[in-house]
């Protein structure tokens, strides 16, 4: 924390901090700190009795959890929010057109962009959807991109979500909870509305369907059911987008067209936003043993006659040894530099990171390419000597199996914790929609919050918890 | 409407209505033993166990026939499918299956039902018995008016079509573990009467008031009976479960253009109670009548199910 930017009150000791969000830090001061705790406490009830829970595996006890909110917003400016839509819009067209390509020519391959092997011996590569033709060669419909912020102009991309990014509801359901419980704040500053989310995504999916659908596709969100701890989310965005929210066993495939089974008899499906794993979607495709899925899904898909989102296969773009060549991909597809920074990797790989990763290891995060929940890395400025040591043994061994980052200095917004309104680091999840004119975004996302002091852990399963991402229409608060 | 979507909205509506008249049946058998002049004791809460089919399985527990014992079980015990937090339970996990189907304040009510009883170790003495039933039954009559203010549409249908037919059921069943108290051998229809146990009875069918409205001339036997089987205008009556079984169906059949087997049996059943008298129902005998009556409940639940293909 010692150092970081706050997003609201500017980086420490710099006594102006940031005027435009003064009235919000004014408000911030004088609210009785019981008032802001009753005002959050009335906020987690009305997500508790709607039911807005996530489901924490083998955890008996409270097998269903609230996630935590927090009553102080994030603020972007327009400014900042138009550049990073700018970034994020030329970061997922790009992600489609690297899709699109790998399944197809291959010519950022031919090119010596990217190592073949990183792409084709991918674990997320799916060889079995090669020469698929979505339609309008759209992928990755649905894009959660993972930002994080150290100063005021300097946003990174940490992650990219290309297979089934989750949490919009909470993008949408902390916005109701604030407007609810408080008003004021809408007036000190010009929100732009979050709602037309669920009208996008429906459009969406719509105009995702097969040519042959006609002009009224049956569109369906498909949810591995309402153990999985994301059911809240599949169940809200099917209501309000108002279509059916199906299980595998509500379809079946015949004559390689798919139907749902209804009270007056089988209604065709023309588009499936699915919220399962390629891994589940088609046990005669995917993987055998799966007793989740729609036998011949998959052969349904491959004629054409029926639409996926997002479509099987995009888990090869928001692969981690993938992200380090994002910038290249971006630049090749684009033809610009990127506009959205990648958070700095260097790939052990390649003999000059590998030297500077070796020169500099008290100082970075050193990962496997293909590992995750925090196994077989090093964080540098909290390891000892020995554990140093003894990395750089294994990290010589195998270079190619490694990445290195800096440590960043997220940075934090304040937040009501138990010691009162403290600094807590946050990041960024926007959702970034492709339609056959292009990519579409609503002014928000999914900020969510570490809410242990000096944690950079923001996930719900670790004490992370959510916020309000307020983007203005203007600069800073409505002069008052 | 999606097949599984239906049968979950039917069930829900089933447990709802189970958990309700399980509450009640517990507040009225507070009544009858606690809070009597007369505690009518062990006989009290052996009946309760029987009504609700769970009398077997509570023996096999080996749990003694009191007050603390007993609530416990039909209360908090998730051991069996019977008790109110069970209901509640499978209620609140079909809801959660269908939750599109259902309106935010249908969803929530059985939320807050659900949540009465979730980390609650006992019922506690009988105030706080009497509390936390009464509560459930807030929170389920809450769920009764959020599913009628929701659309009249086939999510709201099946709903009360399960409501329905779980109501039958639950009324036969109590007249017919009670029938003995109505109808005493060796009295006859009209002479003396165990009237805090028909209190029960009225009670638990929420029908005290009523049944005041109804007939003026004190309790009676033959009353109870006609109130609880053939009146229309008494909503947990038989004839009142059955006519709104054959309304609900008629929408369904309106919407997906075609009738079935559970039309039929819906129908016939209501043509017979329009007909039946309760002297005839008397004479014949009410057990046999009462049988028969769950027999063909049993049978439309089962006709349900393969016309709306649940399964």
């Amino acid at each position: 924390m010692n150092g970081a930017f706050d997003e609201i009150r500017g980086f420490p000791g710099d006594t102006a901090g940031r005027p435009e969000f003064a009235p919000l830090t004014h408000w911030l001061e004088t609210m009785p700190r019981a008032e802001l705790e009753r005002r959050q406490q009335a906020a987690e009830a009305m997500f508790r009795q709607l039911g807005i829970t996530f489901a924490v595996y083998g955890d008996a006890e409270a097998d269903e959890r609230i996630i935590p909110f927090d009553i102080v917003p994030r603020i972007l400016t327009a400014r900042e929010w138009t550049r990073l839509s700018a970034g994020l819009e030329q970061r997922v067209f790009a992600i489609n057109a690297f899709l699109d390509d790998i399944y197809g020519a291959r010519r950022i391959l031919a090119d010596k962009v990217i190592p073949e092997e990183l792409a084709l011996c991918n674990p997320q590569f799916r060889p079995e959807v090669a020469g698929a033709h979505p339609p309008h060669n759209i992928w990755a419909h649905i894009c959660g991109i993972d930002l994080v912020r150290t100063g005021p102009d300097d946003f990174w991309v940490l992650e990219d979500n290309a297979r089934t990014p989750s949490g919009v509801s909470y993008m949408l359901e902390d916005r109701e909870a604030m407007i609810r419980l408080c008003p004021e704040l809408f007036q000190m500053f010009r929100v732009m509305p979050v709602d037309s989310y669920t009208d996008l995504l429906h459009q969406t999916m719509q105009r995702a369907a097969p040519v042959s659908a006609g002009g009224n596709p049956v569109c369906v969100i498909l949810t591995p059911g309402h153990y999985n701890s994301a059911y809240y989310e599949h169940s809200f965005l099917a209501d309000t987008i108002g279509v059916e929210l199906v299980e595998p066993a509500d379809l079946e495939v015949d004559d390689d067209r798919v139907w749902m089974r209804t009270i007056t008899g089988r209604v065709k499906v023309d588009v499936i936003y699915r919220r399962i794993d390629d891994d589940f979607l088609d046990p005669l495709f995917f993987r055998p043993d799966s007793l989740l899925g729609v036998p011949g899904l998959m052969a349904a898909y491959r004629a054409g006659h029926v639409s996926i989102i997002n479509a099987p296969g995009t888990g090869v773009a928001d692969d981690k040894a993938i992200y380090s060549y994002m910038p290249e991909i971006v630049r090749y597809y684009s033809g610009s530099d990127p506009i959205l920074p990648n958070v700095e990797t260097w790939r052990c790989r390649e003999p000059d990171a590998l030297q500077y990763t070796l020169d500099n290891l008290e100082k970075l995060v050193v990962k496997l390419v293909d590992g995750s929940g925090g196994y077989g890395m090093l964080v540098g400025p909290t390891s000892s000597n020995a554990e140093i040591e003894k990395f750089r043994a294994i990290l010589l061994a195998e270079p190619h199996r490694y990445i290195a980052q800096p440590t960043l200095a997220l940075s934090t917004v304040p937040t009501l914790v138990e010691q009162g309104v403290a600094p807590r680091h946050v990041d960024f999840r926007p959702y970034v929609l492709t339609q056959p004119d292009g990519v579409k975004l609503v002014p928000g996302g999914l900020t969510r919050v570490a809410l242990k002091e000096g944690s950079l852990v923001v996930n719900s399963s670790q004490g992370g918890g959510t916020k309000d991402s307020f983007i203005l229409a203007d600069e800073g608060a409505v002069s008052c | 409407m999606l097949s599984r979507t239906a049968s979950c909205l039917y069930w829900l509506g089933r447990y709802v209505e189970r958990a309700e008249f399980t509450a009640r049946l517990v507040e009225a058998t507070l009544r009858l033993d606690a809070l009597s002049t007369r505690p009518s004791g062990e006989q009290a809460w052996m009946s309760a166990l029987t009504v609700l089919g769970v009398d077997a399985d509570y023996l096999a527990t080996g749990g003694a026939i009191t007050q603390e014992s007993v609530t416990h079980f039909l209360t908090l015990d998730t051991s069996h499918p019977g008790s109110v937090v069970s209901c509640l339970d499978r209620a609140r996990d079909n809801a959660k299956a269908v939750r599109t189907a259902l309106s935010r304040e249908a969803w929530s009510s059985i939320n807050r039902a659900w949540l009465l009883f979730q980390g609650r170790a006992a019922p506690g003495d009988t105030q706080d018995t009497l509390e936390l039933v009464q509560q459930a039954e807030n929170e389920t009559r809450g769920f009764d008016g959020a599913v009628g203010r929701m659309l009249h549409n086939p999510s709201s249908w099946f709903l009360k079509l399960g409501e329905s037919v779980e109501r039958a059921d639950s009324t036969a069943r109590l007249l017919d573990v009670k029938y003995h108290l109505l109808l005493p051998e060796g009295e006859t229809v009209g002479g003396v009467v165990d009237r805090d146990q028909w209190q029960t009875i009225l009670h638990t069918v929420s029908a005290v008031n009523a049944y005041r409205w109804l007939y003026r001339d004190g309790l009676q036997a033959a009353s109870v009976i006609e109130l609880l089987v053939l009146r229309r205008e008494m909503p947990r009556s038989l004839a009142a479960s059955c006519e709104e079984i054959v309304a609900m169906l008629g929408e369904l059949g309106q919407l997906t253009g075609t009738q079935g087997e559970a039309d039929r049996l819906a129908r016939r059943r209501l043509a017979a109670l329009r007909e039946a008298r309760v002297s005839s129902i008397i004479g014949g005998g009410l057990h046999e009548y009462l049988t028969a009556f769950l027999h063909d409940n049993a049978a439309l639940d089962h006709a349900i199910a393969r016309q709306f293909r649940f399964f």
